[in-house]
C-alpha cells in the first residue's frame, strides 16, 4: 500500500490541508489564519522562531488543540480533528521532543503501547515481537541489541527511531516529528534523518519541526516558515536558502529572498 | 549524552558489547547458560538487582535467626508454617499496595481498609445476628473494599486530588468505619470467630484449616506441572521462531527451581508440627496467596491492562499519548489495590480469630508498603512484580517471627522492620541512578 502512495504524482491533492487556522489561548494570538500542506510523499519542514506558534500548529493537527476557527481536509475531504484519537483514526501520528516512551518498558512494548495484540484475552508477544522485529529491519534500524531491552538502555538516536518506528508501523500517512535531531550527535543525527528519508520513500507525508537549518536543507521537500502565528513563507525548499528562510523566521518577510526565488529558483540545490 | 553515544561511537566492537550488555537483562543477551551467569553478574555490579537482595536477606534471616534462636527452633517445620501464617497478611497487603505503587502513586488507607473487609466478613457470618453463609460474606466483604478503592480511585483521578491526601483521609475514616462496624450486635467490640457454627470454621480456617498431606501432594504435582509446561512450551515456541527466549539449560533450571521449592514446602507442611496429636498438611493460606499470586501476576504480565499500569507508572505523558484511558486505569487499580486489600482482612480476621479495636491499620499499611519495597518494587513507578510483595512480606514476616522467638520487644522488631526498609528503598534508590546514568537524561 504504501508503495501505491510513494507513486502518486506530487502535484496531486496534498494529503492534508490546513486552511484559516486560528487560535489563542486567552488574550495571546497563537495562530492567527495559517495555511498549510502537507503532500504524501514530501517531507516538509516547518521552520519558526522560539514562539513562533509550531507547536500549536502540530498540537491543532494532532487533536490536542481544538482550533477557534479553520478547516482540515484530509484527501481533499474537510474532516474534523477534535481529539488525539480523531488524527490517530485518519492516519496522523506525532514523535514528540519527549519522545514519549515509557523507559521502563521495552522496545516491542513501547511501538505497541495502546495497540496491543491479544489472543484470548491476554497479550500475543510472540506476534507482536515478530511484527515489530519486521518493521525495525524494514527501516534498517538494527543498531539495537534487542527488541526486548528496556528503553531506558537505548541512546538518543536508538530511541528516536523507536520512536518513528512505532509511528510507521501503524500504516500511518503523516507523521509528525517535533524537533527530531535536537540533542542528537552527529552519528545519531544522520541516523534519524535517513530514517525521515526512508519514510518519505515509502510515500509517507513527513512534517518536520525543526530549528536546526542543517537538518532542514538536508532532507526538506518543502519548507514552510511561521513567524509569531503566521504563515509567512511556504514552498518548495529549492526556492529558499539559508539566509532568506533565517529572515523569514526573525522579521516574517524577506524582499531578497522573493526576488532570488522568482529569478533563480532552479539554480538554488536544496541538498 | 556523551555516554549515550558510545556504544555507537565506539570502534570496537567488543567494548560496545560489553558497555551494553551492563544494561540488559541477562535472559536476553544470553546464548548459553554460561552466558547468562556472566550477564547477570555484570548486571548486579551496575545495581541492577532483582529479586536478588531479598533473597540474600531472607538466606541472612534464616541463618541469623536459626544461629540464635533457642534450639534452632526458627527452621522447625512448625515455626516455618507459622512464620508463613504471620507473613500471609503482610504479602497480600503488599500485592495490594503493588498496584498503587507500580502506578508512582501510594494508598495509606490499605490497612484500614483491610479491617473493614475483615470486620464485615466477621461480623456477617455470626450464628446469633447477621447469619450470613460464609461465602456470601466473603463476597460482601471483598466487594465493599473494592468500592472503597473505586471511591478513593474516583477522587484521585476526577478531581485530581494527591493520592498520599486522598488515602491518608481515607487511613482516618475507614479507622472510624472499623470501629463503628465493631460496635455493632452484642460482641461488645469483639466479634469473634469462636464457635462450632460451619460459617465461623470456614473464616476461620483460612489462615488455620490445613489440607490433607496426600492432597497436598497431588495438588502441588498438578501445579508444578502445569507451571512447568507452560514455561517449557512457551519457551520452547519461541526459540523455534526464532524469538527472543532465554537458553533451554535456564529454561530448565527454573522448573526445577519451581519444583525443589515446591516439594520442600509441601514436605515440611506435611510434617507433624503438633506437640500433642496431629497437625500437618499444607495450611489453605498458601493456596489463597498463591491464587493472589498468580490471578495478579496475569492481570499485569499479560493483559492490556497490566500492560497500561506499567505504561503510566513509567511515562504517564507518553500513557495519555498512546490513548491509553489513564484515570480509567488509575481508578482500577485503586479499586483492585482496595480489594486486594479485603482479601488480606479476612485473612487477618482468621489470623486474629476474630476483629477487635486494637487493630493497627497505621501499622499494617506501613508494613504492606515496606514489604513491596523490600521485595524489588520501586517507589517511583513502573518498576516491581506481584511476587515481590510476597518475598517482602516473607522478610516482614521473618523479621517478626524471629525476634518473638528470641523474647526481643516489639520496639526492637519496629526498629529492625525500619532499617530493612531503609536499605531496601537505598537499593531501589541507587539501582534506579545507576539506569539513569547508563543511558540518557531523562526528559
Amino acid at each position: 500500500m504504501a508503495q501505491l502512495i510513494a507513486q502518486a504524482p506530487v502535484a496531486a491533492e496534498p494529503l492534508l490541508k490546513v486552511r484559516g487556522l486560528d487560535k489563542h489561548f486567552g488574550p495571546v494570538q497563537a495562530l492567527t489564519k495559517v495555511d498549510l500542506d502537507l503532500p504524501a510523499g514530501q517531507v516538509t519542514a516547518l521552520a519558526g522562531d522560539n514562539g513562533a506558534g509550531k507547536s500549536v500548529l502540530t498540537k491543532c493537527i494532532a487533536g490536542i488543540y481544538q482550533p477557534d476557527h479553520g478547516e482540515f481536509f484530509w484527501e481533499g475531504h474537510p474532516v474534523q480533528i477534535h481529539s488525539p484519537r480523531d488524527a490517530a483514526r485518519l492516519g496522523i501520528e506525532t514523535v514528540y521532543q519527549d519522545l514519549a516512551l515509557a523507559d521502563n518498558l521495552d522496545i516491542v512494548q513501547n511501538m505497541f503501547l495502546g495497540r496491543e495484540r491479544v489472543h484470548n484475552g491476554l497479550l500475543d508477544e510472540d506476534d507482536m515481537e515478530r511484527a515489530a522485529s519486521k518493521t525495525l529491519s524494514g527501516l534498517r534500524v538494527t543498531t539495537v541489541r534487542s527488541i526486548r531491552q528496556p528503553v531506558a538502555s537505548l541512546s538518543g538516536g536508538q530511541r528516536q527511531s523507536v520512536a518513528v518506528a512505532k509511528a510507521v508501523m501503524w500504516n500511518l500517512k503523516l507523521v509528525m516529528l517535533d524537533e527530531p535531531t535536537a540533542a542528537l550527535g552527529v552519528v545519531q543525527t544522520k541516523m534519524v534523518l535517513d530514517l525521515v528519508r526512508r519514510l518519505r520513500d515509502r510515500g509517507l507525508a513527513v512534517m518536520m519541526i525543526s530549528h536546526n537549518l542543517n537538518d532542514v536543507f538536508e532532507v526538506a521537500d518543502r519548507i514552510a516558515v511561521l513567524s509569531l502565528g503566521r504563515m509567512v513563507a511556504q514552498d518548495r525548499a529549492s526556492a529558499f536558502d539559508r539566509q532568506s528562510v533565517v529572515e523569514y523566521m526573525t522579521t516574517g518577510g524577506s524582499t531578497r529572498a522573493r526576488q532570488a526565488a522568482d529569478g533563480e529558483a532552479t539554480k538554488h540545490g536544496a541538498g | 549524552m556523551a555516554q549515550a553515544e558510545a556504544p555507537e561511537a565506539v570502534p570496537d566492537p567488543t567494548a560496545a558489547a560489553d558497555a551494553a550488555a551492563l544494561e540488559l537483562p541477562p535472559e536476553i543477551v544470553a546464548q548459553s547458560l554460561g552466558q547468562w551467569f556472566r550477564a547477570w553478574i555484570a548486571r548486579l555490579r551496575a545495581g541492577e538487582s532483582g529479586v536478588l537482595p531479598v533473597i540474600a536477606g531472607l538466606i541472612l534471616i534464616s541463618i541469623v535467626f536459626t544461629a540464635i534462636s533457642p534450639n534452632q527452633v526458627f527452621l522447625s517445620a512448625g515455626n516455618l508454617v507459622n512464620l508463613f501464617q504471620q507473613s500471609a497478611v503482610f504479602m497480600v497487603l503488599a500485592m495490594a499496595e503493588g498496584f498503587a505503587l507500580l502506578l508512582g502513586e501510594i494508598d495509606l488507607s490499605v490497612g484500614y481498609v483491610a479491617a473493614v473487609g475483615g470486620v464485615i466478613g466477621v461480623q456477617l457470618v455470626q450464628p446469633t445476628t447477621a447469619r450470613w453463609p460464609w461465602w456470601g460474606a466473603i463476597i460482601v466483604a471483598v466487594l465493599a473494599c473494592g468500592l472503597i478503592g473505586a471511591w478513593q480511585g474516583t477522587l484521585i483521578t476526577r478531581l485530581r486530588l494527591s493520592s498520599l491526601i486522598v488515602t491518608l483521609a481515607g487511613l482516618l475514616i475507614f479507622n472510624g468505619v472499623v470501629l463503628i462496624l465493631l460496635g455493632l450486635g452484642p460482641f461488645s467490640g469483639y466479634p469473634s470467630l469462636a464457635g462450632e457454627n460451619n460459617n465461623l470454621q470456614v473464616i476461620y480456617k483460612l489462615m488455620w484449616g490445613t489440607i490433607d498431606p496426600v492432597v497436598s501432594w497431588i495438588g502441588m504435582a498438578v501445579i508444578v506441572v502445569a507451571l512447568g509446561a507452560v514455561l517449557w512450551f512457551g519457551d520452547s515456541r519461541r526459540r523455534r521462531s526464532g524469538l527472543v527466549a532465554p537458553p533451554v539449560s535456564l529454561t530448565l533450571l527454573k522448573i526445577v527451581l519451581i519444583a525443589v521449592v515446591s516439594v520442600v514446602v509441601v514436605a515440611i507442611c506435611n510434617v507433624n508440627r503438633a506437640a500433642i496429636g496431629t497437625l500437618e498438611g499444607v495450611p489453605w493460606v498458601i493456596p489463597i496467596v498463591l491464587a493472589v499470586l498468580a490471578a495478579w501476576t496475569i492481570l499485569l504480565q499479560r493483559t492490556r491492562f497490566g500492560r497500561y499500569v506499567y505504561a503510566i507508572g513509567g511515562n504517564r505523558e507518553a500513557a495519555r499519548r498512546a490513548g491509553i484511558k489513564v484515570g480509567t486505569i488509575v481508578t482500577w487499580c485503586f479499586t483492585l489495590c482496595s480489594f486486594t486489600a479485603g482479601i488480606g482482612g479476612l485473612l487477618y480476621a482468621s489470623y486474629l480469630g476474630g476483629m477487635s479495636n486494637n487493630v493497627n491499620g497505621g501499622q499494617l499499611v506501613l508494613y504492606a508498603v515496606a514489604a513491596a519495597v523490600i521485595g524489588g518494587t520501586s517507589l517511583f513507578g513502573g518498576r516491581g512484580k506481584v511476587l515481590h510483595g510476597v518475598l517482602g512480606g516473607l522478610v516482614i514476616g521473618g523479621i517478626y517471627n524471629g525476634m518473638y522467638l528470641l523474647g526481643l520487644d516489639v520496639k526492637w522488631q519496629f526498629i529492625v522492620t525500619g532499617l530493612v526498609l531503609l536499605v531496601a528503598t537505598t537499593i531501589d534508590a541507587l539501582s534506579r541512578r545507576g539506569a539513569t546514568g547508563g543511558s540518557v537524561a531523562r526528559v
